[in-house]
């Protein structure tokens, strides 16, 4: 197990190393260092020295890849890829563009991520497992297709309506929470509540139609069907088997997401004004700060293994037939 | 109700009458309803809040009260007076010339050879309390030579425990000055300022050599103090002195800007330590500073707190203001010590309708108005003046407006064949393009009407702008009935002919000309802008290709020169002409020098009275110059002149001394506050309305009821 | 003169090769059966009468060309530098009747006041009239309410008339084909007794042309879904959107295709260091953030384009290049899902017996994927297709909304709501704009959600989502 763990994080390094040159390429094919200067210097006044001297002050002097004029190691070492680039493998995000800590921007900025997703995640499986347990229950009756008439209806609407809907509904006429905006503890509470309820909406339509089916097909099994022919009743064919049962292409597919959820949700959080990790990268791609962009791309790729590394291993926690080799 | 639903119901209302009286919505801990606190919101991050560096108003915003230059501008007073803030007086220049003769004010630009303006500063005015000034019982700076261990564990300048501060003295301002030549960190003036201040060019040149600027430990400090600059001197405590090469009035104006703020050495040694940049521990991100007001918290992400410094020596509210401040209440602080507010919170708002919504609500004391949500606060009565809607008024808002310093425009680049040149039938072109460019109407669609449409470079309220049939552009409007009227478009498409493109056709082929516009608009509003456009060029039958891309990208082309038509704008520096019409000097063309002159625009006469007009004081003659340089460029037509927009901005009840003024950046501490009548109003906007929750929970009731009967049966049915 | 974008001309090829692939799946009894069960279902017949509707206004806005103008001071006939479509054509006036700014849904005045002169030359702030909404009547306040009324009750006639029509024709054609009288065939279709359901197509038909002839009868006259903030129809913007969603929906799933299937089929056949390498692209591509990845392309493409400013001489060439981009980068960042899913499948399949049978014969690589893989693992492709398309469509919204979407000049629903968002907190509200993206948007998504749920019922058995 362990050696297997060992093994995929072995395999993660070159999918790592990829992304970093994908996302290198990718930015700066649009941008060449003297863009970024300019765009951090403001627009009045800015002089030609002004950007050398910036580039220079920030190593984006150097050749991007490949560096001929030095010798030996220096040839790769020297250039904006190498300086930039490798100390991300030790987390090391260095400074954004404008100046700032990378690292403790992220450590900072993470929690309220979590604070909209984990909600959003836990009342969302809540939601989804409860109206999907109701929908197989009733299948084939008009509950069951009412119930699927609503989620495709919902899972049809934009989910740019829900955040629009919402803010004017609560923001305009009920005055029951603000409208955008964070803060720190407890207060927290007020700001979270409706950008995870807008969320939650949004995503309802398809997630119970897709709990549904996992249930239903949990349901026309063969044990299923012999602990009814058995004369158990319905409630206790349904949680004891179908829920358990179902309950691991669920889980298994909730891992994938864990790891993501630091990394927040970019409409939601520009929507709602939240400093998570989400409007952080919008926020970048907007002032083209590559030094952010990259640390946050590096991040979402480390993100996505773990996730899929975590997956493995739930396989196996849940179902012993699954081993790892 | 089955069980678990009621318990959920219970608790919900439990928590809802734990709950105090404020309002469910506020987005401020209820605890701070009573302070004396002003809220507003930012919705860019500050990039550089370092006084050398920074030159964009979100930024002034926060350092304008934060740092004290010598100058300010009279809060009250129009039109734009200058003022001492620590300077004992506004300086005389003293004139030189090569002999070092002293010669009288209006001596001619050639000359005079030095201009020197000595300043004298107040004494007992004190720095803020910050950790760089403090000291132990020894007399020893404590926080001046920390280890790199010890930086490790601090992340704000509240991990430092002890603060100190010191008097304010001349040779700060003096070390201010050099730092415009600081090999390390980027000014934007510098390089105009290079121009006139004597000696900053060579010691610029010398820190340069001295201090390799690739140096990888950034963090090694220049003690400035160790340098001599002719340019700047302090002559004693309380008294320095700046020499200028040439002749250069506005020079004064400058000296209002936080670039010529005083910056105590022990600031800078500190911030230079190793690895505190690299905490975020910089001029940057903690500001220090003489002013009415000190940075407490800067979190960009979300909110930036100034609070009051309690150091500040109470500069007095003003006694003399415009005719009329007394009789609107603007004097009844009169003599007062500000600042008047204990603490400033600036909470971040990237989009303006949440923002707007709030200041509805009560929880920002001020807002300006975006173009959709014009309707809904300000209407116009039968005059056509702008008034508030009733909605507002019953809320007690207050509306404020004020034709701002800048200018929008549309420019030609004059190095491009088709529209750029100093050929007629290029010229004829901008005109007949200038005529049909409808802006009453661009003011009307996009700004609800709050703009004037320009007539030439300067706004209304700048030295030089002509009002009334005098002042109208005669190539675009023709007064008629007392107001300026734009001409048709029939005289524009004669101009067409006149031209050599009879209906907009190009001779040769016959297709429509093709004209391409540059911008770097994007974003929800700009398709409409973009729908408009081309709708007016098609006036004449020209098809405007739009070519929008990023601002970087737009950059790259304005420099290149490769743009054919551009929209830009321009906010003043200062309330003088030379600020606008240096952007159509031949020698600041964009694309030869990297200038400010975007059209690239060059024409001799208009560059030698140009010469002769910016240095001059604001008298009939230069009034006479600046009437023939605006008939030149009025004539060559390189930019359309776009409009000034009007600035619109209202207010709530309990903000108090409210007057618009473009050029001040320390006008927070002027503002009073009454946080019980706020508090007050805002409960009584913000009442939670339940009902739609209550409605919503007996449908979810409602909903289950055919649930429980299709249960019901299937119970009592037999096994499937 | 004919003008033919890159999108067009891919959409044409798409036509194509979907009509090709109906050919093929007439003769081929496995593809065969299931879209039979799928012609079979009313509900996905429904939903294919509107997508219909939503695809030939599509196709129409499609076809470009110069129209012909006179050339300056002579008499000759040239083209124009402007390029149209064959549905401004059919939308005839509304593309060019203008107004100021902004006017409700079917109002004769403007929505905001103005300073309005009196033909005595006094002025008064009051909403004035619309160049052409309401402009014939005299008297708009007293005879407004009426004339909507009669037109609405025309359309009605109108649009009833037409369907009576069609009905007719339809029953007697196909009852001739089957040799029924006329009454018997009916109250077959009536009564649901035919093997399709052809009430439910006649009944969607009916009503989408009764809508449409109301419609058609009040837009002669008015803005019947009001104008936006420089004039323009709303109705027009909304029916221009059209071809932008689907275009978007599929050309990209078009454009990842190949990819996804040469790529899918290879690794699951070849296994070993093919597999690695298919697997490692895919990985990291789908590591990166998606959003990050349409971001960084489309300001390439800006790059692109303003670097190359003379090879887009029009907008219309300068958008469509990236509604391409657009439609591209979103297949790099969608085409893993289903590479990985036929990866897995190839992975069982060239186990089976005949595959192996072949491979013994020395059947060459590429035949065996093409003759025996490919046909197998087509209804893995046909479903992802149809899963893909309402998610891509709405996607475009979203990506508009943090302006790495279509061009902000052209016409889709994502701008129509971008704009929108600033309108919603007008006072008074502008809500017209937003309702009429959301219906025409909605409308499609959902036709295309219950196509998609009866084609996945058909080819995958196993998973039952809709009823039967």
């Amino acid at each position: 197990m362990i050696a297997y763990i060992f093994r995929r994080i072995l395999y993660a390094l070159p999918i790592l190393i990829g992304v970093n040159i994908i996302t290198f390429v990718l930015f700066f094919v649009v941008n060449t260092p003297d863009d970024m200067a300019r765009m951090n210097l403001g627009q009045k006044r800015v002089t030609q020295e002004a950007i050398q001297k910036w580039k220079t002050e920030r190593g984006y002097d150097k050749p991007l890849l490949w560096n001929s004029n030095t010798g030996g190691a220096g040839k790769l070492t020297d250039t904006i890829f190498y300086r930039n680039s490798v100390k991300l493998f030790v987390f090391d995000f260095g400074r954004s563009d404008s100046g700032r800590d990378i690292s403790y921007d992220i450590s900072q900025r993470m929690w309220p991520s979590l604070a909209i997703t984990v909600p959003g995640l836990l009342l969302g499986l809540l939601a989804y497992i409860t109206f999907g347990l109701i929908l197989a229950f009733f299948r084939a009756t008009y509950v069951d297709i009412a119930g699927v008439v609503i989620c495709v209806i919902m899972m049809s609407i934009s989910g740019l309506f829900y955040i629009i809907g919402g803010q004017y509904l609560i923001g305009k006429f009920l005055h029951l929470v603000p409208i955008s905006g964070y803060d720190i503890g407890p207060e927290a509470f007020k700001f979270v509540v409706l950008p995870v309820l807008v969320g939650l909406i949004g995503s309802i339509g398809a997630s119970t139609r897709w709990y549904r089916t996992i249930f239903l097909e949990e349901m026309n099994r063969d044990y299923v069907r012999t602990a009814r022919a058995k004369g158990i009743p319905e409630q206790q064919v349904l949680f004891r088997h179908v829920l358990m049962n179902g309950m691991i292409p669920i889980l298994t597919g909730v891992v994938v997401l864990l790891p993501t959820l630091f990394i927040g949700s970019l409409v939601m959080e520009s929507f709602f004004a939240i400093p998570g990790l989400g409007s952080y990268t919008i926020d970048a791609i907007n002032m083209q700060d590559f030094a952010i962009v990259r640390s946050m791309v590096f991040l979402g790729s480390v993100l996505y293994i773990i996730g899929l590394i975590l997956t493995d291993i739930s396989y196996t926690l849940v179902d012993p037939r699954v081993r790892l080799e | 109700m089955p069980r678990p639903f009621r318990l959920c119901f219970l608790a919900l209302m439990a928590s809802v009458s734990a709950c105090s009286d404020s309002p469910w919505n506020n987005p401020y801990p209820d605890t701070e309803s009573d302070s004396n606190i002003y809220y507003d919101s930012f919705s860019e991050q500050p990039r550089h809040l370092d006084p050398i560096s920074s030159y964009s108003s979100n930024e002034y915003v926060f350092i304008g009260q934060i740092y004290e230059p010598p100058l300010q501008y009279h809060f009250l007073k129009r039109p734009y007076e200058l003022i001492p803030l620590t300077a004992t007086k506004v300086p005389e220049p003293d004139y030189v010339d090569k002999e070092g003769r002293a010669l009288t004010g209006d001596a001619e630009a050639g000359e005079v050879f030095r201009v020197r303006y000595r300043i004298t500063i107040q004494p007992g005015i004190l720095y803020q309390p910050h950790p760089a000034f403090a000291r132990n019982a020894t007399g020893d700076y404590l926080y001046h030579h920390l280890s790199a261990a010890y930086v490790q564990t601090v992340h704000t300048l509240e991990d430092f425990a002890v603060v100190g501060t010191r008097e304010l003295t001349a040779s700060d301002y003096v070390y201010q000055i050099k730092r415009m030549a600081h090999p390390r960190v980027h000014s934007p003036v510098a390089g105009l300022m290079g121009k006139y201040i004597l000696g900053l060019e060579e010691l610029a040149t010398r820190l340069a050599n001295e201090y390799s600027v690739q140096a990888p430990d950034k963090s090694t400090f220049i003690d400035l103090r160790e340098y001599e600059m002719e340019g700047a001197r302090a002559i004693d405590k309380y008294t320095f002195e700046i020499t200028l090469q040439e002749k250069y009035p506005q020079f004064l104006y400058w000296l209002t800007m936080s670039f010529f703020a005083p910056m105590p050495w022990e600031a800078d040694y500190f911030y230079a330590q190793p690895g505190m940049s690299d905490r975020n521990i910089s001029l940057d991100w903690f500001p220090v500073g003489t002013g009415p007001f000190m940075l407490t918290e800067n979190n960009p992400n979300r909110r930036m707190v100034l609070q009051r410094n309690p150091n500040f020596r109470g500069e007095p509210f003003p006694t003399e203001g415009d005719s009329g401040d007394s009789e609107s209440g603007l004097l009844v602080d009169a003599g007062l010590p500000m600042p008047f507010i204990d603490t400033a919170m600036f909470s971040l708002e990237k989009e303006a309708i949440p923002a707007w919504n709030k200041f509805l609500q009560g929880y920002y004391e001020t807002s300006g108005i975006v173009s959709d949500s014009f309707d809904q606060a300000v209407q116009f009565n039968a005059q056509g003046e702008a008034q508030l809607t009733s909605e507002m008024q019953d809320k007690g808002i207050s509306l404020l407006t004020a034709v701002t310093s800048s200018t929008f425009y549309m420019g030609f680049n004059m190095l491009d064949d088709t529209v750029g040149g100093d050929s007629e039938r290029a010229r004829l072109l901008r005109r007949a393009i200038s005529i049909v460019m409808d802006y009453e109407e661009f003011i009307s669609i996009f700004s609800n009407g709050r703009g004037v449409p320009a007539q030439g470079p300067i706004p209304p309220g700048i030295f030089g702008y002509v009002a009334g049939e005098a002042g109208i552009n005669p190539y675009v409007y023709a007064w008629d009935n007392g107001k300026a009227k734009r001409r048709s478009v029939a005289e524009a498409q004669t101009l067409m002919t006149a031209a050599g493109y009879p209906a907009g056709r190009e001779p040769q082929s016959g297709q429509p000309l093709v004209l391409n516009l540059d911008t770097p608009a994007a974003g929800p509003g700009s398709k409409a802008i973009f729908d408009w456009l081309r709708k007016q060029f098609a006036k004449l039958g020209i098809n405007l290709v739009i070519r929008a891309t990023d601002y970087n990208r737009f950059q790259e082309k304005m420099l290149k020169g490769t743009a054919q038509i551009f929209q830009w704008g321009w906010n003043a520096d200062y309330p003088d002409p030379e600020n606008f019409f240096f952007l159509l000097y031949g020698a600041n063309s964009k694309v030869d020098n990297n200038g400010e002159n975007a059209a690239n625009y060059k024409n001799e006469e208009f560059d030698q009275l140009f010469n002769q007009m910016k240095n001059m004081t604001n008298r009939q003659q230069r009034q006479k110059l600046i009437d023939q340089m605006v008939e030149i460029v009025r004539y060559d037509a390189p930019w359309l002149w776009g409009y000034h927009p009007v600035g619109f901005s209202l207010h709530h009840s309990w903000y108090r001394n409210a007057k618009p003024n473009l050029m001040a950046n320390n006008t927070l501490k002027y503002i009073r506050i009454q946080p019980l009548l706020r508090k007050e109003m805002r409960a009584r906007w913000n009442q939670p309305v339940w009902w739609p929750v209550g409605v919503l929970f007996i449908l979810i009731i409602a909903a289950m009821i055919p649930a429980i009967i299709a249960y019901r049966k299937r119970e009592r049915s037999p096994v499937l | 003169m004919p003008v033919l974008f890159i999108t067009d001309a891919l959409i044409f090829f798409l036509v194509f090769m979907v009509s090709c692939f109906i050919l093929y799946a007439r003769r081929h009894e496995h593809l065969r059966a299931p879209w039979r069960q799928v012609v079979r279902s009313p509900l996905a017949m429904s939903s294919a009468v509107i997508l219909a509707a939503y695809i030939l206004v599509g196709l129409l806005d499609s076809i470009h060309f110069h129209p012909r103008m006179p050339a300056a001071g002579s008499d000759e006939i040239i083209n124009s530098t402007e390029i149209m479509s064959l549905l401004d054509v059919v939308t005839g006036p509304l593309r060019t009747r203008n107004e100021k700014t902004y006017s409700s849904p079917l109002a004769s005045h403007l929505y905001a006041k103005e300073i309005i002169e009196l033909p005595d030359g006094s002025q008064i702030r009051d909403y004035p009239r619309l160049l052409y909404g309401g402009a014939h009547l005299s008297a708009p306040e007293a005879g407004k309410r009426q004339d909507i009324l009669q037109r609405v009750f025309s359309g009605l006639l109108l649009g009833s008339t037409l369907s009576g029509l069609f009905f007719g024709i339809f029953v007697l054609l196909s009852g001739r084909a089957g040799r029924v009288s006329f009454t018997a065939e009916a109250m077959a279709i009536i009564r649901r007794r035919k093997a399709i359901p052809w009430h439910a197509i006649l009944l969607t038909l009916a009503l989408l042309v009764i809508t449409a002839s109301v419609t058609i009868v009040l837009a002669s006259e008015y803005h019947v879904l009001g104008t936006d903030k420089v004039g323009q129809d709303v109705l027009y913007q909304s029916l221009k959107s059209i071809r932008t969603g689907l275009v978007i929906g599929t050309l990209t799933t078009l454009v990842m295709l190949p990819f996804a299937i040469m790529l899918g089929l290879m690794a699951g056949y070849f296994r070993g260091w093919v597999d690695d390498v298919i697997q490692y692209l895919y990985t990291t591509l789908n590591s990166i953030p998606g959003v990050l990845l349409i971001a960084a392309s489309i300001l390439i493409l800006q790059v692109y384009i303003a670097n190359h400013a003379d090879e887009f001489t029009s907008i219309e060439h300068r958008a469509d290049m990236r509604l391409l981009f657009l439609c591209i980068i979103l297949g790099i960042t969608s085409w893993t899902g289903l590479c990985r899913m036929l990866r897995g499948e190839t992975l069982k399949l060239r186990e089976i017996d005949y595959v192996q049978a072949a491979q013994a014969f020395g059947v060459g690589n590429t035949t065996i994927m093409l003759r025996h893989l490919l046909p197998n693992v087509m209804h893995i492709v046909m479903i992802s297709i149809v899963l893909d398309f309402s998610g891509l469509v709405l996607a475009e919204a979203v990506l508009s909304y943090i302006n790495i979407g279509v061009d902000p000049t052209m016409h889709s629903w994502g701008n129509m709501i971008n704009s929108a968002r600033l309108e919603m907190a007008r006072e008074p509200i502008v809500w017209w704009s937003l309702t009429a993206a959301f219906l025409f948007m909605f409308v499609l998504v959902l036709a295309a959600n219950l196509f998609s749920d009866a084609v996945r019922d058909a080819f995958d058995p196993r998973i039952r989502t809709g009823f039967e």
